[in-house]
């Protein structure tokens, strides 16, 4: 059933040979969790890379004219567009093949944020996953409009407190769940869909080597805490990371033709939501007399999630 | 780092020089420093992988330091780092001290 191949494992020694594919003096935020996942994608390749980037913190802070940090060919078009500029890419690269001008196997990625993915971009997106384009698609989900100054997007959690959901007297912040992005992937039948986060790199890596090898388009969705917009320490955005999946809030999965795989189950040591909500400032007012409520929803709202995850599993898994 | 005149900037919106923003210093937005320990370090390379800004500099497959110049001593590494022996190998340190 699966097309992808074994992978021999790496190690952090041997990835140090590798030279980093986005330079230092790029101007994200300290502590942004988006350059650590850029950086393990691209030490993840060994073939020739070149990238589209919706427009987002990614694009804007990596890229100011006349200067770039990035180290591969990258464009950059408009916000809605990374997905349908990276089909184009790869329809170029496909017929420059076949009239024999490129002899090199190359990959091609598209990184957008979660408004350009889940919103903005979700058109484009769908329909470069429905062509069957040879691309992946990275979406960094931070679960807001980080870069415009913390708009609620579809992919915001409950209850968050954003300035377009703001908590106050007449509503406690976002009142919505969020968009599960993977599985609306996932059901476009694409050749690989997986969640990944960037606490666990060997997991994220041998992802984005298993999402390029397969053969047709491939999505990813990483989790990438923002420590401007979640209101954390700077220094937390690993520890976030871990949590959000130790908590099932972001279970890492993967989706290769069909056949639904679960690659971290915490079994009995599912710590509780609060875990991975508490140090963020976004969810302050959950804590306070009266929201009581909107904690056991958070907390119904996983439990679901997970269950129903581990019912794939049990359906479509191996 | 030189800024360029409108005769010197590339025509179309294009920069010819992949990764030259490693010119600009962002080591200055630093409020906080993280300092290395070697004898609690165990090479264990988490603070390169995490690291936002590839300001853990490494040579021969080891950790050697930190590149001050694109540290934006945003704290990652001396949370993530497991140190030996319960002792850190990398803290953070007030700028100026």
């Amino acid at each position: 059933m699966s097309t992808t191949t074994k992978e021999k494992p790496v190690t952090l020694k041997t990835l140090t040979n590798k030279q980093d594919l986005l330079s230092g003096g790029h101007r994200m935020c300290a502590g942004c969790g988006a350059p650590t996942v850029v950086r393990q994608v691209l030490l993840a390749i060994d073939e020739p890379v070149v990238i589209s980037n919706a427009t987002g913190c990614l694009e804007v802070s990596t890229c100011l004219f006349p200067y770039t940090a990035w180290r591969v060919p990258w464009m950059h078009s408009a916000f809605e567009n990374a997905a349908a500029t990276a089909s184009g890419i790869e329809t170029m690269y496909r017929a420059l093949r076949k009239k024999g001008k490129i002899k090199k196997n190359m990959k091609f990625i598209a990184f957008g944020g979660d408004g350009g993915t889940y919103d903005i971009g979700f058109q484009a997106l769908s329909g470069a996953m429905e062509r069957g384009h040879q691309l992946l698609y990275i979406c960094y989900d931070n679960g807001a409009y980080m870069n415009t100054g913390i708009q609620r997007s579809s992919a915001t959690p409950f209850g968050a407190n954003t300035t377009t959901c703001p908590a106050g007297s007449k509503i406690p912040g976002k009142l919505q769940k969020r968009k599960d992005l993977t599985r609306i992937m996932a059901a476009h039948n694409v050749a690989y869909a997986a969640q990944a986060s960037p606490h666990n790199w060997r997991d994220l890596m041998t992802k984005v080597k298993k999402a390029l090898a397969s053969d047709g388009p491939a999505y990813m969705g990483i989790v990438a805490p923002c420590n401007r917009g979640w209101r954390t320490q700077t220094d937390d955005s690993i520890l976030l990371s871990r949590l959000a999946v130790e908590t099932c809030y972001w279970p890492l999965y993967e989706v290769e033709n069909g056949t639904w795989t679960i690659n971290y189950d915490p079994k009995d040591k599912k710590k509780p939501i609060t875990e991975w909500i508490k140090p963020q400032g976004r969810f302050k007012h959950l804590f306070a007399p009266g929201n009581e409520w909107m904690l056991e929803k958070f907390q119904q709202i996983v439990d679901e999630d997970w269950e129903s995850l581990k019912k794939l599993q049990g359906t479509f898994g191996r | 780092m030189k800024q360029m005149n409108w005769k010197e900037l590339p025509h179309a919106g294009t920069i010819l020089d992949a990764g030259n923003a490693d010119g600009y210093e962002t080591g200055s937005w630093r409020s906080f420093k993280p300092r290395w320990i070697e004898e609690n370090c165990i090479q264990c390379l988490f603070c390169w992988i995490y690291c936002p800004d590839t300001s853990v500099t490494v040579k021969d497959e080891k950790m050697t330091g930190f590149d001050y110049k694109h540290c934006k001593g945003c704290g990652v590494c001396a949370v993530e780092c497991p140190g030996k022996k319960g002792n850190k190998a990398i803290v953070m340190e007030e700028e100026g001290k």
